[in-house]
């Protein structure tokens, strides 16, 4: 990592500061809050609310990792829900139809069946050339239809669950729970694949200048593809791990986080249009709100104010990308007279 | 020189749809040698670039690589045989930083497999440093000048180890010094045998860096040879099928009443002290290097910009108030630089482009009547010779053509006074000089016109009077007999230069805008 240090140092790219600034930010802001909230409640930094706090962002962390990727390509995944939906009560399913199976089997195969769903979109997307927002629409709808209906009103409870299995949503390791270090190892290996291997460049490659991407010799459609089966897969394990964690499955498991994923990388200083952020940034984006919602609760605010927050807080930090790019473009302008 | 082609193009075909776009072109590129390709718009030049850089398959014929047949399905295997390209307009990732551009696709790795941004930019400022430019590899490409965003394109092709190197109008954009530059950087990978093809439209260009020459027209090779067999009236002769005399139709006009008088003009940091008129009938020049603050008068007379003193007189009269609405009302028209995001909605058809400045007079009972809009669009466009019909959207017109639905636009407000800023840049040949064409017509007709331009051939040839102007202020007054290219010139340049090395014997071609 001597390398990459090096590199922050020689850097004074605006980008580059601009990552560094947004991520500040974001831990500045989560400190801030954090302090604050346990200013005003000090149970709010208890061992028990920490750890809750932890596997509250964990899956949603997990999702935006997959979404990151989308984003930086400038499409964008509305299915995942679905697939966590689909995959969550499918490991339940096989520990009820298949006593004895091995949790590591379930989580493969879990993951198997987000990387087909996730297929299907890549297919419609990248070779059948239909926008990622109409295709992903679509099998949100029909990802959760044929949950309904292949699960048919039942539900998995807890006790259907091994409690080996369900341990990777209680316990922990240091203090951690598991689960979020799951999530913190993939982080990692996320954060290394996107800057260290050409194919992730690709990915910023193709989000910043989809045309330059195919002159550059990349093939956007097999990578375009890659990142749908991709954000596919992480679903599926989310799917595995909301099992996991709850116990607790029906057909509306996970119905609607596809909204707080996006916003949260959004948040998390992954532009829109594509081309720019890090997953390190999108998972404090997660962090913060999952953080707010918590403050939320302990100030007992009521909690349909937590939507509006939520939203206030996506387009604060549309605003502030704009504003930064705004303020950029002055200074170099400023720059170039002086040429 | 061999005599075996680096890349030949052999008997290449190629249709979109029922359009026929080449028809049968051979094109050899040596080794060492400039080779450049010239042609107007639509000539097929773009589409011989694109089969060379892999985007396009011929539909018949053959690109041989050294005398071996090959097939470029993708950029990627063009690349991979030593074809690179430098389009007019960069494509590059502004995102990411100069040394990840230049090296997409294909960075460089450490012995883990990791890509090893060290050597990435240790490469990068190596030829950053050769080229003498003050940019860093670590530098985002958000925020840099078209002519960096080129040099990044050119490291780029050189970390190819191109064998060919494909430039289709690399200097459109370019100003002078840079345009230099760039021919320093052309001039070194020629000696070191690189194949280099030159797609310009400007001759003095290609003249001071060719040794062959090919001219298409209408998708074949109408001509092909060494530099030496060729002159500038040949190449335009066979660009255009006719000869140079045509290009520049002026017809005599006895100037009329005076329609624009101006006054002290000044607008701090910017111009001062300008003062002329302009009559009926006449085409009035108003020449100078880019940034002498030409374009800004004319904006500040048809009053999109403020000014700090002087008056403006439309006739007797003065303007009432300083806002284009009251310019337009007494009678003004601007036709500005920038046709793509200043005169058209490149999206909408042409019938609406050309009403879109008398919407009032196309109204009925406050909606807009479809009968009026075509019967205004039509009379003007037909004036104009529009080439293409006038419900298809603006942006599918050849450059010509759009300049065309720009200018009816503002014939259709019927203005005394039009001020058209570069009226023919990135327009072709054969295209320019039927807006010359068009603007001699209504000169005589009656109409005042302002030519702003920076193409010395055309102030000469068109202008009944040039004015020059240098860092604001006006140098120099010039009728159609004084005004020769080196009295425009030497006004342009202030007489005494500080830069003494800026007065290069290339006419002012200079389209660098960053400076303004």
């Amino acid at each position: 990592m001597t390398k990459e240090s090096k590199n922050t140092v020689d850097s004074h790219g605006w980008v580059s500061t601009l990552f560094r600034r947004r991520e500040t930010s974001l831990v500045l802001l989560i400190a801030v809050l954090t302090g604050l909230t346990d200013a005003l409640n000090p149970r709010f930094l208890s061992p028990q609310s920490l750890k809750d706090l932890m596997l509250n962002v964990s899956i949603i962390a997990l999702l935006v990792l997959g979404q990151t990727v989308i984003i930086l390509m400038r499409q964008i995944d509305l299915s995942i829900s679905s697939i966590v939906g689909i995959t969550a009560f499918l490991s339940g399913d096989l520990f009820v139809s298949h006593p004895g199976i091995p949790g590591i089997g379930v989580v493969l195969i879990a993951v198997l069946a987000g990387f087909l769903l996730g297929t299907v979109n890549a297919a419609l997307i990248a070779w059948g050339k239909i926008p990622a927002l109409i295709t992903t629409l679509g099998t949100l709808y029909i990802f959760r239809g044929a949950n309904y209906a292949w699960v048919h009103g039942r539900q998995i409870n807890a006790t259907n669950v091994p409690g080996s299995f369900l341990a990777i949503g209680t316990s922990t390791f240091a203090g951690v729970p598991i689960l979020t270090w799951i999530v913190l190892v993939l982080l990692i290996l996320f954060s290394i694949g996107l800057r260290q291997y050409r194919a992730g460049r690709e990915y910023y490659a193709i989000g910043s200048n989809p045309n330059a991407a195919i002159l550059a010799g990349i093939n956007v459609s097999r990578r375009v593809a890659t990142g749908f089966i991709l954000s596919g897969a992480i679903a599926g394990l989310a799917g595995a791990l909301w099992l996991a964690r709850f116990g607790t499955v029906d057909a509306t498991a996970a119905e609607g986080i596809e909204l707080t994923v996006i916003t949260s990388t959004v948040v998390g200083g992954v532009a829109i249009t594509g081309g720019v952020g890090t997953v390190f940034g999108a998972v404090l984006g997660a962090l913060l709100l999952s953080v707010f919602s918590s403050t939320l609760v302990f100030l007992r605010v009521p909690s349909f104010w937590q939507q509006a927050f939520q939203g206030a807080m996506l387009l604060v930090a549309i605003a502030a990308d704009a504003y930064l790019a705004y303020r950029y473009a002055l200074r170099s302008r400023v720059r170039w007279s002086h040429v | 020189m061999s005599d075996t082609p680096t890349i030949e193009l052999v008997d290449i075909y190629k249709s979109f749809g029922s359009t026929r776009v080449l028809e049968g072109v051979g094109l050899p590129l040596f080794r060492g040698e400039v080779h450049s390709l010239m042609g107007e718009n639509g000539a097929g030049k773009s589409t011989l670039v694109k089969i060379m850089a892999g985007l396009h398959l011929p539909d018949k014929g053959a690109v041989r690589i050294g005398g071996q047949q090959v097939l470029f399905r993708s950029t990627a295997q063009a690349q991979q045989a030593g074809v690179s390209v430098i389009y007019q307009e960069p494509t590059l990732f502004r995102d990411l930083s100069v040394a990840e551009n230049v090296f997409m696709h294909r960075q460089p790795k450490t012995s883990y497999g990791w890509i090893d941004y060290a050597e990435m930019n240790r490469v990068v400022s190596e030829h950053l440093r050769q080229l003498g430019v003050s940019l860093r590899p670590e530098d985002p490409v958000l925020g840099l000048s078209i002519a960096d965003q080129q040099i990044v394109e050119i490291i780029k092709a050189l970390t190819f180890d191109a064998k060919v190197l494909i430039m289709d109008e690399p200097t459109a954009a370019l100003s002078l010094e840079e345009v230099k530059r760039l021919f320093q950087v052309v001039e070194r990978l020629r000696a070191k045998g690189v194949a280099i093809m030159f797609v310009s439209h400007r001759l003095e260009e290609v003249f001071a860096i060719s040794q062959r020459i090919t001219v298409m027209r209408d998708g074949r090779v109408v001509g092909s040879g060494p530099m030496k067999e060729w002159t500038t009236e040949e190449v335009i002769r066979k660009m255009v099928g006719r000869s140079l005399e045509a290009l520049y139709p002026k017809e005599k006009v006895e100037p009329g009443k005076v329609v624009l008088r101006v006054r002290g003009l000044r607008r701090a940091g910017v111009f001062r002290d300008i003062s002329f008129e302009v009559r009926q009938g006449e085409i009035v020049g108003l020449a100078g290097l880019v940034g002498a603050g030409r374009s800004e008068v004319a904006r500040a007379i048809f009053g999109i910009d403020p000014l700090d003193n002087g008056e403006v007189f439309i006739g007797e009269r003065t303007l009432a108030k300083h806002t284009p609405q009251a310019a337009m009302a007494a009678g003004i028209g601007l036709v500005p630089e920038d046709r793509q995001q200043q005169g058209l909605v490149m999206e909408m058809a042409v019938v609406r482009n050309a009403t879109l400045t008398v919407l009032h007079n196309v109204q009925r009972l406050g909606l807009v009547s479809k009968e009026k809009e075509r019967e205004i669009a039509a009379r003007w466009t037909q004036r104009m010779q529009l080439k293409g019909h006038i419900d298809e959207p603006a942006n599918i017109l050849s450059g010509g053509n759009q300049q065309k639905v720009v200018l009816a636009k503002w014939l259709a407000t019927q203005p005394k006074l039009l001020i058209v800023d570069e009226p023919t840049r990135g327009v072709d040949v054969g295209a320019k000089s039927e807006v010359h064409r068009t603007l001699s017509q209504l000169a005589k007709d009656g109409l005042a016109i302002i030519m702003i331009s920076s193409d010395l051939p055309e102030i000469m040839g068109m202008a009944d009077r040039v004015l020059v102007m240098h860092e604001g202020k006006l140098t120099a007054e010039l009728s159609r007999s004084e005004a020769t290219e080196e009295a425009i010139m030497y006004a342009a340049t202030g007489q005494v230069s500080s830069q003494g090395e800026r007065k290069s014997k290339l006419p002012v071609t200079d389209n660098h805008d960053k400076g303004i």
